[in-house]
């Protein structure tokens, strides 16, 4: 699940995550993707969130998400601009596994993905 | 654009007599890319002025950027972690085991380059090894430039996103601007020297671990015998050396024992082989 306010940034995170054969479901804010998740019939494995967004937040989400059982299989990964040290360790904190701070390569992308072992080491070769 | 034959048997001759690696023919591509950047610094239109002006007498600063550029890699994080996990869940705990006296525990980042592998050893050693352990890491690199980056510790935030784990990354490294600043217990127990590793070392301690990652494949048999060897002799008879995924030991160095650990590989001195120099009997 891709979680940004920003059509373009949305569209860019489908093209790396698609590349890894992960099917995207979209969300323009935390209230959408709550209201997409609350439909879908298979949880997703991953969710990257920006944190600036109307409606409800990326924080918010992650909480959100984290206060929910159903949900304890998703890996959440934020990608913002937010880059400073305080708000990083608040969105550990809250329940997010990873944390990119835009601007950002692809290959930072598909780095943490292998890390958390979501995809194997040289899948995207 | 392409660089001439004269102008790529120059510089591979250059960084094959001061740094001993082989560049061979079709590394063509690879010569001009890093030596664009350092054309377009010095004001100059293209890599060929730039040769020649590192080929006149006067030319010793642009020689010597040419062996910096094209002897230092890419590096990250934890991107490649096999070696990483090998580390923290065997090699730890055997030589805390085994160390249990002297509880310290000495590290070699053979190609340390900007700094990143020896400061994930650090960490990985100061969340690993049990209160009252020290340990100590040596980071060494043949690029005088990558040493002084690397000393300074300082990464950008493109640099930290790639694979650095954000709870280490707020953990271990402080915001120092635009900039990721690794924090000062770290710090402290890296250091960095320039080391040649294709010749003749000068005195150094023994270590209990040796990275030496993506190294070997940049140079010719007899000089990965070379370094192999002299490695080994530094190395504790009971000690670890990591090598890059592509790289191994066999067929050039009988003695080291290659022992499979995860999806990946560790070497280790094979016992009853004395190392040449220093070190002799079991562990």
């Amino acid at each position: 699940m891709v979680i940004d306010d920003s059509r373009a940034m949305r569209l860019i995170l489908r093209r790396i995550v698609s590349g890894l054969n992960f099917d995207v479901v979209e969300a323009g804010n935390g209230r959408e993707a709550l209201d997409r998740l609350a439909e879908l019939e298979v949880v997703p494995e991953l969710a990257l969130i920006d944190w600036n967004m109307p409606e409800m937040n990326g924080l918010e989400f992650v909480t959100a998400v984290r206060a929910d059982k159903k949900y304890r299989g998703m890996t959440l990964m934020m990608v913002t601009t937010e880059s400073e040290h305080g708000q990083i360790v608040r969105a550990l904190a809250a329940g997010a596994h990873e944390y990119v701070i835009k601007p950002f390569t692809p290959d930072a992308i598909v780095d943490k993905l292998v890390m958390l072992g979501l995809i194997p080491d040289g899948a995207h070769a | 654009m392409s660089l001439a034959a004269h102008e790529f048997q120059f510089v591979s001759g250059l960084v094959r007599r001061e740094a001993s690696i082989v560049l061979e023919p079709g590394k063509e591509y690879l010569v001009e890319a890093r030596l664009l950047p350092l054309a377009r610094k010095a004001g100059l239109a293209s890599v060929t002025e730039f040769l020649l002006r590192a080929q006149s007498p006067s030319g010793r600063a642009d020689r010597d950027s040419i062996v910096d550029a094209l002897t230092t890699n890419e590096t990250s994080w934890f991107r490649d972690r096999e070696p990483f996990t090998a580390l923290t869940d065997m090699v730890i705990p055997q030589l805390v085991k085994a160390r249990g006296p002297a509880r310290s525990m000495r590290v070699w980042s053979a190609a340390s380059s900007s700094g990143q592998e020896p400061y994930t050893l650090a960490i990985l050693l100061k969340e690993n090894l049990p209160p009252g352990w020290t340990y100590e890491i040596l980071g060494t690199d043949i690029s005088t430039e990558m040493l002084a980056r690397a000393e300074r510790g300082r990464y950008s935030q493109l640099e930290v996103n790639r694979g650095l784990p954000a709870p280490l990354l707020v953990k271990h490294f402080t915001r120092v601007g635009p900039e990721w600043e690794v924090a000062a217990p770290i710090k402290k127990a890296v250091s960095f020297k320039r080391l040649n590793l294709a010749a003749p070392f000068p005195p150094m301690p023994t270590f209990d671990v040796v990275f030496l990652r993506n190294v070997l494949i940049y140079f010719d048999v007899e000089t990965k015998r070379g370094v192999l060897k002299r490695i080994r002799s530094l190395l504790k008879p009971d000690g670890w050396l990591f090598l890059g995924a592509a790289e191994t030991t066999m067929g050039i160095d009988d003695g080291f024992e290659r022992v499979v650990t995860g999806r990946t590989s560790a070497y280790r001195p094979r016992t009853g082989i004395s190392a040449p120099v220093g070190v002799t009997g079991k562990g």
